[in-house]
């Protein structure tokens, strides 16, 4: 088996090495790095050779697969996807049953330590794990033995970083995200929102294979340059929410001019993703940007804790006594709190971040609680 | 006999697991079982039922739409929601997007590998293969250098010996019947599709925000504005944008998926023999041209029975009903009932082997799907089954595209009611709905023009203004076929919600007469010739694009397990 160097390969490819330094500086603006990081980037990829992808899906609805097979900004971003050695994924490989199995069991012996997992869903415990199998495995067995033997994991997705959706009340499954399913998994990063948006799947593995080792994350275990601020503080709508106008009904003047959704539920103000800077779909648009608000999905527990999805947030100045203070209403009360204080670490970070290279580390920033830790 | 075991089956969305038993190199039976169990609609009670469609939403992220549409309906029909007819064309725009994005996927990315053997590509000759090209369609990418860089990347590809999600599959089988050519000219079409499904769905996100799961559905009508003024609304330029997608759509569907289709289809007309299935179709029809209840539909509603195409039935909700003999569920009632999906329950009980197990008792029960059947029998969804009722309806276009199919590949009518079939029809569907697309485009834009704004029915959003009770019922054409919602709203919020999905009626497992499901009747007299790599039982059972993860067993009737087919 030979592993040619990754620029002649996406020569061959035909992926030129002008186009390529090109997309290491839109990864480079991605991650919220100096852009003179661009060729550190492009050397750092340039010599990796082709690493092993391994992708479990669960409890999932294949959204973050969906997702994954949209990556479009910029065309190199496809390649370098391609251009990973996906060894297992239900969803696209040709191999069925026993043939899949074996492929699997190949790539866990010849890779031991050395390939990446990335889990799609949550994890059943109730029953045993009968509420998913996976060629006769429960997929608590199955997740054990691959995340146990991966040199890293990718919680893609809300289900798999926080146990999403069957994990909501009242979780007839007794359904886990990986950190909670998998104790002592190492090297675990979650990609949150419903599904994650594959430009920060792109990013992260670039920044992976750049600086060898995971992004600073959150509390959440979620990498900074992703989920470091607020959908509210970089919205495009931000001016209309600070000069008072909001959307009052569906489709009225405000509504078509761009107006805040705030009145209408927008989560916006407690939930940490970049869709306003990123965007969906190479760049096409955004929930917020087609006039609906956001529904927090990028947060633990939204399902429960940003629902009823159409009742505004209280808890913000000049809101507070609108709403009667109930389960959503409590929790926006302190979940608001939490945010501003992100905020403000992470505007050091950021400032840290222009004055020298991330450090890498996994460790949560200080002062964060330790959920990002738990086994 | 040998008993063969394939899960999970692969290419598929969800799990799912095939039990089959083989004999004389054929399926003499079969099993299907669903493996996962989530429990949405438990979750779902005493929930806003305005939120309700975000949460069904997220059953597929493949068919993205799908349960949203079904969910808003099904709150409107119990509320008396009336939508605008902007969100009526938005929402047929999507509808109809997803469907054409989901079929050519499901063609060349999960069925395709079926069918073609991409190690056989490498020793295709590229003049060839342009010339095969240019003679099935006018498509610009079919030079014989185009198709030697596809060859030789393809090559480097398998060469570095890291095959990737290609790896261990069934290459060299002697099922695969293609000559080199063909197989060289579906692999660069696999990849060109690949590119193509990106930009196109795009319109999804100039409608919806983002795909998958878009985020533009509100019961009563939808969030995304309409105003050619304004630059935070659906505007002259999201329509030109539209316009130039569709344009490329219809394109592709017409010059690359149509003429791959027939080309490959005539090697395998041997396929128009195997997988009949139920022979009776249902289809609740789809894309309302009037906005008020009941209205006139683009593609039909039906039931044809025992594949007589002569007489198509009024679909009536009523005879709707769910059984759990052979499902991990119990009814409170005794397991023995069939309920109507007003009544329906949803409690979990799993008597099935602790994993890790090798084998179903499938004389028990043995899937998370239950088994609903119409009028007490089962049917069969999806593609085939609106082509077969819109035809056997009369409906000018679909006739006039089925016959041109039928006889390009010189078979009757009664080719259609097999895995071929499915096949056929799926692509047959698409192209009339990607020429279809602009019309609903060019109906907003007019609206648009006369200043008709309204997106949502404002008066009915507000809780207070619903009756303490209702119930509503949401049918919708999904791309995999017949799909309702059923809601049982009480003082605002959710008491009771079902969903039957057309994986359900399709995949689901035996009824209490023993009856056995469409994927398992389909799969009796499928060819197997080696149980240890069954890619046959993969052709018939792909033809139905399954939506969950499932597998199939093959197992020796004297108990000794000699093939099986599953993954970890």
């Amino acid at each position: 088996m030979s592993e040619r160097p990754f620029l002649v390969e996406l020569e061959s490819r035909g992926v030129s090495r002008r186009e390529f330094v090109g997309f290491c500086g839109v990864m480079a603006s991605v991650l919220a790095l100096p852009r003179a990081y661009a060729t550190t980037i492009a050397r750092a990829v340039a010599k990796t050779e082709k690493p092993v992808l391994v992708w479990l899906e669960f409890q999932d609805c294949a959204g973050n697969t969906e997702s994954f097979l949209r990556a479009s900004r910029p065309t190199a971003a496809e390649v370098i996807l391609d251009t990973l050695s996906v060894d297992y994924h239900e969803t696209i490989m040709a191999a069925a049953g026993h043939q899949a199995e074996e492929a699997l069991a190949k790539t866990l012996r010849e890779r031991a330590g050395k390939y990446i997992a990335v889990v799609e869903g949550s994890i059943p415990t109730g029953e045993n794990g009968a509420y998913c199998t996976v060629g006769g495995k429960s997929a608590l067995q199955i997740a054990r033995e691959v995340c146990g033997g991966a040199a890293a994991t990718i919680a893609i997705g809300t289900c798999a970083a926080f146990g999403g959706i069957p994990a909501a009340s009242p979780n007839p499954t007794g359904a886990l995200g990986v950190a909670d399913a998998v104790p002592g998994v190492k090297n675990l990063i979650n990609l949150s929102a419903c599904p994650a948006n594959v430009e920060n799947l792109t990013a992260l593995i670039v920044y992976y294979l750049t600086f060898g080792n995971w992004p600073p994350v959150d509390r959440y275990r979620r990498p900074l340059f992703a989920y470091g601020k607020s959908i509210h503080d970089n919205c495009e709508r931000r001016a209309h929410y600070d000069a008072g106008q909001y959307v009052e009904a569906w489709g009225d003047e405000g509504h078509r001019t761009g107006y805040c959704l705030y009145k209408m539920g927008c989560k916006g103000p407690v939930t940490f993703q970049n869709c306003p800077n990123v965007r969906w779909n190479g760049g096409t648009n955004w929930p917020i940007g087609c006039g609906h608000p956001c529904i927090g999905c990028a947060e633990p527990d939204f399902w429960d804790k940003m629902t009823p999805f159409y009742q505004h947030l209280s808890g913000i100045p000049g809101f507070q006594s609108a709403t009667s203070i109930d389960r959503v209403g409590l929790w926006a009360t302190a979940g608001v709190g939490a945010a501003f204080a992100a905020h403000g670490l992470v505007s050091l970070l950021r400032q840290a971040g222009r004055e020298q290279p991330p450090s890498g580390t996994k460790k949560p920033p200080e002062g964060e609680s330790a959920k990002g830790d738990r086994p | 006999m040998t008993h063969v075991v394939v899960d999970p089956v692969t290419r598929i969305e969800g799990h799912l697991r095939i039990e089959a038993e083989v004999d004389g190199g054929k399926v003499q039976d079969a099993w299907s079982s669903s493996t996962m169990f989530r429990g949405i609609e438990l979750i779902l009670k005493g929930r806003d039922p305005r939120d309700a469609w975000a949460f069904t939403q997220r059953i597929c992220g493949v068919c993205t739409t799908v349960h949203a549409i079904a969910s808003i309906r099904a709150v409107e029909d119990a509320i008396g929601a009336s939508p605008p007819p902007n969100a009526r064309l938005l929402r047929n725009l999507i509808i109809a997007s997803q469907c054409v994005q989901d079929h050519v996927i499901h063609f060349y990315h999960l069925h395709a590998l079926d069918w073609v053997d991409i190690v056989s590509a490498l020793s295709a000759d590229p003049a060839k293969t342009s010339a095969l090209a240019q003679s099935i369609s006018d498509w610009p990418l079919s030079s014989e250098k185009y198709f030697a860089a596809v060859r030789d990347r393809v090559k480097g590809f398998v060469e570095r010996g890291q095959l990737g999600p290609f790896a261990n599959a069934y290459w060299g089988h002697p099922a695969y019947k293609l000559p080199a050519e063909a197989n060289l000219l579906a692999v660069a079409h696999y990849l060109e599709a690949l590119d193509w499904q990106r930009e196109f769905i795009q319109i999804h996100a100039v409608l919806g925000g983002k795909n998958p799961h878009l985020q533009s559905f509100l019961v009563g009508g939808m969030a995304t504005p309409v105003d050619p003024d304004r630059q935070a609304s659906l505007n002259a330029g999201s329509i030109a944008e539209m316009q130039g997608k569709i344009a490329r759509a219809r394109d592709f569907v017409e010059k690359v998926y149509i003429p791959d289709l027939l080309a490959i289809a005539s090697f395998y007309k041997d396929w128009a023999a195997h997988g009949q299935g139920v022979g009776n179709y249902l289809v609740y029809g789809e894309y309302p041209e009037e906005d008020r209840p009941h209205a006139r539909l683009f593609l039909p509603s039906g039931v044809i029975r025992g594949r007589d195409l002569s007489k198509v039935e009024p679909f009536d909700p009523a005879k709707i009903t769910e059984q759990v003999t052979h499902s991990w569920y119990e009814y409170s009632g005794g397991d023995g009932q069939a309920l109507h999906p007003f009544d329906g329950e949803t409690k979990p009980r799993y008597t099935g082997p602790a994993p890790p197990y090798e084998r179903l008792d499938t004389a028990g029960k043995y899937s998370w799907l239950k088994s609903p059947r119409y009028d007490g029998l089962p049917m069969e969804v999806g593609p085939l089954s609106r082509m077969l009722v819109a035809y056997a309806s009369g409906h000018e276009r679909v006739k006039g595209l089925v016959g041109a199919v039928l006889q390009k590949l010189g078979v009757g009518p009664e080719a259609l009611f097999s895995t071929l079939g499915r096949v056929a029809a799926r692509g047959i569907e698409t192209q009339i709905l990607a020429e279809k697309m602009g019309d609903w485009l060019t109906e907003l834009a007019q609206n648009m023009g006369r200043r008709e704004l309204r997106i949502h029915d404002n008066s009915k959003w507000e809780p207070s203004t619903w009756p303490a009770e209702a119930t509503g019922a949401g049918f919708h054409e999904a791309p995999r076929g017949a799909l309702g919602h059923w809601v049982h709203i009480k003082n605002g919020a959710i008491a009771n919600y079902q969903c039957v999905v057309p994986s359900t009626w399709n995949a689901g497992p035996r009824d209490a007469k023993g009856n056995r499901g469409p994927y398992e009747q389909a799969l009796l007299g499928t060819p197997v010739a080696d149980p240890e790599k069954p890619v046959e039982i993969l052709r018939t059972v792909h033809s139905f694009d399954p939506c969950m993860a499932c597998g199939v067993h093959v197992v020796d009737a004297k108990r000794r397990e000699i093939a099986r087919v599953r993954a970890v």
